[in-house]
Parts: structure tokens; sequence; C-alpha cells
């Protein structure tokens, strides 16, 4: 038989070096007996093992950390059972992962609730306040975990509580943060750190948060089972809450409803005095601010916003689009999504300059249909399109622009009456219901959405040439 | 009037806090102190410091700066109309609580809302100093969730982003014409506006400059918000998919359900109910399938209301049993997810388990599927359900058994 002796600070990484040596050596994990602190006589003690072949051990990463965590269990097994392992993962003999294998299963479960118990001694230990001689403030805590997991939990409290001085005390090893260093060492006895005043204050908050009309009892003992409850401070108030809370409950379901304080009448006054200040009727500002809280058909439920058209109150050139996509119903103004960036390029490389046109979309409110994390866009319907016209004839009267350009079919059938036909209309100039000249072409979005980088290229020169017409036409068609 | 005690502020305005579900510490920077020159961590998982005898976890110090409020929330204990005891907090006060509990190791940090008072603006601005105050003064490194008062200003939403870790801003209700009705002061498209620029602010933070520079932090974990369920008349349907618009719209970290609960001092207009708690756990198991399973609020809410006798998935099984019986040897990734019993975690061991060697029917319950749920809607080597899956009785098996009406 062979004895190995971990020691009781720094088992796991001893465990991994003899591991590994004995491995190395050929020694069979039957034939290794693994003890923490000190040697104990074993009945087969002093007949040397019969080496078989050595090997190096080679594990997967992820397998490495589990073992490493199993190994803080309580379970006296865990060093011969995790020396068993390794070699049969390393032989081929296991596979890492494999639930259906008993060994690796209770690997997995081991580290499991070693995860848990760090878990809960991160989420559970109270600090209290010590006297302090130097700069930092020093802080003492007794807890007593289910498994050997104060050095694999004491990292944590070290980032977390960097700038001060602190001892967890456990039943076996006291963890202690001096100055920046950590370190272990067997627990002195009687270590339970002396009260402390803010508890109360922790008290009080523990008791106001709780609300008596929602009582699930079982729900806090599965996360705060009753064996921390003897050291944590607020604990104690636990039983008293718990039998009162049907009473405060029935007393609120009892109280009759109040009437309002005088203060609020007040309040009201206040409130009603801080009107908004509108614009003057008859101008695209006060038609902007009066689609704001458009209600004419249903999209205005999930969008953010109405995204109403923008531009000088007298540009001659007016810009119409599909309807506002996910950028364009978040930032509250038409084209500045991708859409947008097409627009922007072409119509910069046509000779028009964005700040002097009127830009605007046939439908103000983006309609879409939610996919996890995204918002899929869908085309409007005639419905919408022919509720939306109220407000885009509005514009386009208050504002009589010399030229219209409709882009995709939509904008199209906003402005004519008809959508159908667009790639064979695309180009021509036709006229809108009160006669403005409608210049016909492609909706930006409608090239993003080619698979091919070629037709994309053509596309984009295509709806540059045709926004290069529409200031064409206006330079030569001048008044 | 004398002045309160800081306990007794701190009970009122705890106390004033208690209605708002979000509890979470998880995600976003990671940071901690190991330079010794500040205080805290955060990243990663987060934790849980205590449990309150409701079954709800402590993780946040969770306050009002003032319950004193201009608004009148029908179902809020703090409305304007209501009598309870009012407190106020200085910035002080609550960077002392915030750092002397987490010395002690009792809190991830601070969950900082208020009331209304003045203007949003000026509420606003005081939250941003005491998220500011625990920063800069006192080198904070743990978690701040602020709540953001919409119609603030924006440049407050930003330094607001700049501070905290989490923001959020709550929806309340279902429908706009409940909040109208409930919340007269509040704006439903406010609210949504405000959340659609924290949501241009966070994806402009995340890209970097062209020297490849990040820029500054923006809500690093993300903006989430909250519903009361049980005030108005909305039903289930309702409420998620106003739920899955706003996860596709604002990529909201978490919706948050809270049951209407009785409060001290209730509104005439808004009786109060013993609060549908089990509802709202239906509503969270319904979430999830929205968002990891892969389910359609049309698939899970399609009468209206959700089954509080069995969960939603299981509900969507016994509704659709001819897609079952499944093969766990065979079926995608998409179905696996759909078995009653199945989680995410064991549909990803099940794949992976797939590759090497058949499943058999002993090999599920080790990768953690409830088997009691799973068995009647899968075959795998060694198990065939038969008859089970289209049992007359199936539903029964599962439904808690019928009570007897009390007839006093």
């Amino acid at each position: 038989m062979h004895e190995v002796i971990l020691p009781v600070v720094g088992s796991a990484a001893a465990w991994r070096d003899e591991a590994r040596a004995l491995a190395r050596a050929g020694i069979r994990a039957e034939d290794v007996v693994w003890r923490v602190g000190q040697s104990a006589s074993h009945l087969f003690a002093g007949a040397a093992p019969v080496p078989g072949p050595g090997r190096e051990i080679r594990l997967p990463r992820s397998a490495l950390a589990t073992i490493d965590t199993a190994l803080h269990h309580s379970d006296p097994e865990r060093f011969a059972r995790a020396y068993a392992a390794v070699l049969r993962l390393s032989d081929g003999r296991a596979r890492w992962g494999d639930r259906s294998d008993p060994m690796i299963r209770r690997i997995l479960t081991d580290a499991k609730a070693v995860g848990r118990d760090i878990h809960k001694m991160h989420a559970f230990v109270r600090f209290r306040e010590l006297p302090s001689d130097g700069p930092r403030r020093a802080f003492g805590a007794w807890f007593e975990p289910d498994h050997p997991i104060v050095e694999a939990a004491s990292p944590f409290f070290a980032g977390r509580f960097g700038d001060m001085d602190w001892v967890i005390a456990t039943p076996t090893l006291t963890a202690r943060f001096d100055a920046g260093r950590l370190s272990f060492s067997a627990t002195p006895p009687d270590q339970r750190p002396p009260e402390d005043a803010t508890e109360d204050l922790w008290r009080a908050y523990y008791a106001s948060i709780f609300n008596p009309a929602r009582l699930m009892v079982s729900a806090m003992q599965s996360e705060m089972p009753r064996k921390y409850w003897k050291n944590l401070p607020e604990a104690a108030l636990i039983p008293d809450l718990i039998r009162e809370a049907p009473r405060r409950a029935a007393q609120m379901q009892a109280a009759m409803p109040t009437e309002p304080p005088a203060r609020r009448a007040m309040v009201a006054r206040a409130m009603a005095q801080r009107e908004a200040v509108e614009p003057p009727p008859g101008t695209l500002d006060a038609l902007r601010a009066q689609a704001a809280g458009c209600t004419r058909c249903a999209l205005h439920g999930p969008a953010t916003r109405t995204v109403f058209g923008e531009g000088p109150a007298d540009a001659a050139l007016m810009i119409v689009g599909e309807q506002p996509g996910d950028q364009e119903d978040l930032a509250g103004r038409p084209f500045v999504g991708p859409a947008g960036e097409v627009f922007d390029t072409e119509a910069a490389a046509a000779g028009i300059d964005r700040a002097k046109v009127y830009v605007t979309n046939a439908v103000k409110h983006f309609k879409f249909t939610p996919r996890g994390k995204r918002r899929l866009h869908q085309r409007p319907d005639a419905g919408e399109v022919s509720h939306c016209r109220w407000w885009l004839d509005q514009e386009r009267q208050l504002l009589r622009p010399r030229l219209i350009v409709a882009m995709g079919a939509t904008a199209l059938a906003a402005l004519t009456g008809s959508g159908t036909g667009l790639m064979k209309r695309r180009g021509g100039i036709e006229a809108a219901a009160d006669g403005t000249p409608v210049l016909v072409t492609v909706h930006p979005s409608y090239i993003l959405r080619l698979p091919d980088a070629a037709a994309r290229t053509a596309a984009r020169e295509a709806l540059r040439a045709d926004l290069s017409a529409a200031r064409r036409w206006l330079e030569t068609q001048a008044v | 009037m004398p002045a309160l005690s800081l306990t007794r502020k701190l009970e009122i305005l705890s106390d004033a806090a208690k209605y708002d579900a979000s509890c979470a510490s998880s995600g976003g920077e990671r940071r901690n102190s190991r330079d010794g020159k500040g205080l805290g961590s955060s990243g990663g998982s987060g934790i849980c410091h205590a449990y309150a005898p409701d079954g709800r976890c402590i993780s946040l110090l969770k306050i009002l700066m003032t319950n004193f409020c201009i608004y009148d929330c029908a179902y809020c204990v703090n409305r304007a109309s209501s009598h309870v005891e009012r407190a106020r907090f200085s910035a002080d006060e609550v960077v002392k609580l915030t750092i002397e509990f987490y010395r002690r190791n009792y809190i991830e940090g601070l969950f900082l809302s208020s009331g209304i008072i003045r203007s949003p603006d000026d509420t606003m601005a005081d939250m941003v100093r005491i998220a500011r105050t625990l920063r800069e003064r006192e080198n904070f490194r743990g978690y701040i969730h602020l709540k953001t008062i919409p119609d603030a200003a924006p440049e407050l939403i930003e330094a607001a982003g700049k501070w905290a870790d989490r923001l959020s801003i709550n929806v309340e209700l279902p429908t706009e014409t409940a909040l109208a009705k409930l919340a007269p002061e509040k704006d439903a498209q406010g609210i949504r506006r405000s959340m659609g620029e924290v949501r241009l602010r966070r994806e402009a933070s995340r890209e970097t400059t062209y020297r490849g520079r990040r820029k500054a932090r923006f809500a690093p974990a993300g903006q989430s918000t909250q519903v009361i369920v049980g005030a108005d008349s909305s039903d289930d349907k309702a409420i998620l998919t106003q739920s899955s618009n706003l996860y596709a719209s604002y990529a909201l970290s978490r919706v948050y359900y809270s049951a209407f609960s009785p409060i001290p001092d209730s509104s005439r207009s808004l009786p109060l109910i013993r609060p549908p708690l089990l509802r709202e756990h239906r509503l969270y198991q319904a979430d999830w399938l929205l968002r990891f399973y892969g389910f359609d609020v049309g698939e899970v809410a399609s009468k209206g209301m959700l089954d509080l006798d069995v969960d939603p998935k299981l509900a969507w099984a016994l509704d659709n049993r001819g897609a079952f019986p499944v093969d766990v040897n065979r079926a995608p990734r998409e179905m696996l997810l759909r078995v009653p019993g199945f989680g995410t975690k064991t549909v990803g061991r099940l794949l992976a388990a797939r590759r090497h060697r058949t499943v058999r029917y002993e090999d599920l319950t080790a990768m953690g599927a409830v088997m009691k749920h799973a068995a009647p809607f899968i075959t795998a080597a060694g198990w065939s359900p038969r008859g089970l899956t289209d049992a007359a009785a199936l539903r029964a098996r599962f439904a808690p058994p019928p009570e007897q009406l009390s007839l006093f």
C-alpha cells in the first residue's frame, strides 16, 4: 500500500502534484491510501505496491477545474476517487462529461455541491467591525460551511474587500487578509467576533423589506436553509415576522380606503400649471406635435414613437420612404438606420444636400414582429398606408414641394394610389393626387437586401442616377 | 416635526421600495478591488445575501431616496393621495448605509429609486449625485441599479448610465389604457422613448472609436422593467405580448412581473385583492419559454390566460400532443427544448451525449431531466410511452386534484 499524506492547507494543490508523480511511477489507484493531516496505521501498510506502466496525465481543461472543485468536498474518498478518475480519463477508459459513468457523475455532483457551498459562503458570511490600529478598517466573521471550502471561497473576498483587513474563521481553517495578503491557518478556539451596532440597522431593513402579504416560507427556506440561521444576525427576526404576517396582511385588506390629504390638492394644482407651449397652428411643427399622439391605426401600440418628417419648411424636394425602421423608431428621426446611410451616401453623390430636402415616410410608425431580441420589419398594409395618408397629405400641402421622390412601392402607392409595377415605372415622373410631380425610384433597403454584391453595386448606381435626375429636374424646371 | 432617526427613515423608505421586484446583481462589468484602493467587486453571477420570509431574495439595499411624490398612481403606496409617513434620505445617509452594509457583506450594492419630488429632472439629478459620490468619493466598485425617471433630461440619463450598472424604467401596466386610468401622470410613450434612448446609448457605448478605444461605459448590466399583474383587467396574453415587444425593441435584460399586493392605505379607485402569486409565477415561466425555449406568445398564451394548474410548457404539450412523442436520439434541438421536463442544460447534455452513443431512458435522469413530466412525451432506447401520450387522463396526472368547494 502506498500512503500519501496531504497538508491541511493547500491539500488540493498537493494532491495534483502527488497524483502526477504517482501516475508517472505507474501506481494503480487501488494501491494508494490518501490522508489529510497526519498518518494513521493502515492494515496493509508496508506492503510495497507493484507498479504498472507509468504515464503522463492529460486532461481536458474543464475536467481539471471541476475535479479540483470536487476535491473541496467533505467526502473522505474524494482524493482516491479523483485519482482513479484521472487515470481512467487519461487512458481513455472514461469520457469526461459522461453522466452515465457513476464515477464521473459522482465527481460532477460533488463539484456542484461544493460550488453551492462556496456560493452560500459568499452570500452568508457576515462581517463585524473589529478595532483597528492602522488606516485600514478591520472586520471579522465566523462561518460554518458544510465542506472544507475556505481556500476555494476566500479569493472572492480578497477581490471584494480589497481596502480592508478581514478574518473569516471556520471550525477548521481561518482565512486572513492582512494588508493585501491572503493567508490560511488552523483556527484557534473561540474566534467569534463581537457585536456590531450596524446589525440593528440591517435588521430594521430586513424587517421592512419583507412584504407580509406574500408570505412564502418554503421559498425562503429552500434558498436560506435553517443550518445557516445561527450565524445570520437577521435570522432571529424570522419567527416573529412569519407569525405576524397574516394579521398584518388582513389588517391592510380590512382598512377602508382613505380620503386624500389636503396636500394632494396643492400638488395637483401645481402640476396643472406646467402646461407645454404649443406651436402655432398651420405649421409643420404643429402638425408634428399632433402626429406625436396619433392613434389612427393599431401600429402606435407597440412602436416607440411617431417618426415624423424632417427638413426645412421651404424645401423644394420632398423624399418619401416606406416607414421608419428599428433605429428610426428609437431615435425619432427618419432615415438614420442602415437604409438611411445608403440614402445619405447616394444623395450626396448625386449632389443633393440632405439638410435642404424634406425627408419623410409614407407610414409614420414602425411595423414589426418581435423575434427574440430583434424586431423584424413588416410591410405596412393598404389600410395602414391609407390611414397615414392623413399626415402625408398635410405635410405635402404645407410644404408645397416642387418635386417628390417616391422611394419604393409603399411610398408610390401612398402618393399616386398604385404601387404596382415599381421596376417598370422607376425613373419616370408621375403626378400625385394634387398634381405635384413624383419621381419613382426604389427604396434604399431594397439594395441592402440584395444577396449579390455586383447587383448591390448596380442598384446603388441606379438609385444615384434617379436622385441625380431629380436634382437636374429641379435645376432645369426653374420657377 | 421632530427629525426622524436614521433607523426610522430606513424603515419607511425600504418599506416604500419593497414593491419593486427587481433584485438582479449579475452581469455587467467585471470589477474588483484587489488593488486595495477601493471597495467592492461585480460581474459574474449575482449573489442573494438573504431571503425574506416572502421568499424574495435580498441582494441589494433597495430603498427610495424619498417617498414624497407628486404623482398619484392608484396602485402605489407612495402616491400623492396616500397617508403613509413620509421621509427623505440625505445623499450622505444613502452613501453611508450602502458602504456600511456592503463592508459587512450584507448586500451586493444599491438599488435606488425615488418618488418624484418637484420635477423629474430634480429627482434624477439627486439620484445621479448619490451614485457619483459612491463611485468617486468612496471608490465603490459594487453594483448600482438606478431607477430612471421618465422624462428626465438626456444629460441626466447619460450621467446615470455612466455611474450605474443597470438602469430601469417601469412600464407598470400592460396597456396604455390601463396606465392612463391608474397612473394619470405617467406617459406610456414617454417611458418607451426613454427605454429606446437607453438602448441607443448602450449600443453607442459598445462601439469602439476609430482609434480602437472603447467609449465611456453606459449601464453595462443593461436595463430592466416591471409590470404589475392583477391591478387591471389585462389577460396574460396582453402582458406577454408587451414583454416580447419590450425584449425585441429595447434589448431589456429582464421584465419583472409583480403581483399586485395589498398596500397600507389603499386607494378608493383600486380595491385590494389577494396577490395573484401563482399567476405571477406562471408569467415568469412563460417569459422564460419566450426567451430561451423558442416559444411564441401565441403558442404559450393561446387561450388568453395561462393555465394555473400546470406549467405553460406542459400545458402547451398537452394541447399539442400531435407533436409528441419526441425521439430523444433523433429530434432537433428546437423540438427537444419543447419537451416538458427538459431544461436548456438537459438538452445541451443530451445533444453532447448523442454524439457518442444511443441515449437510454435511465440516462435522462442523470442528465437532469424531470422524468415525471417528460416520460409521456418522449421515446428513448428502452422506453416508449405507447398510449400514454394520447391518454385522456394524462392531464390529471399533473394537475392538482380537484377540490370540493366549501359549502360554508
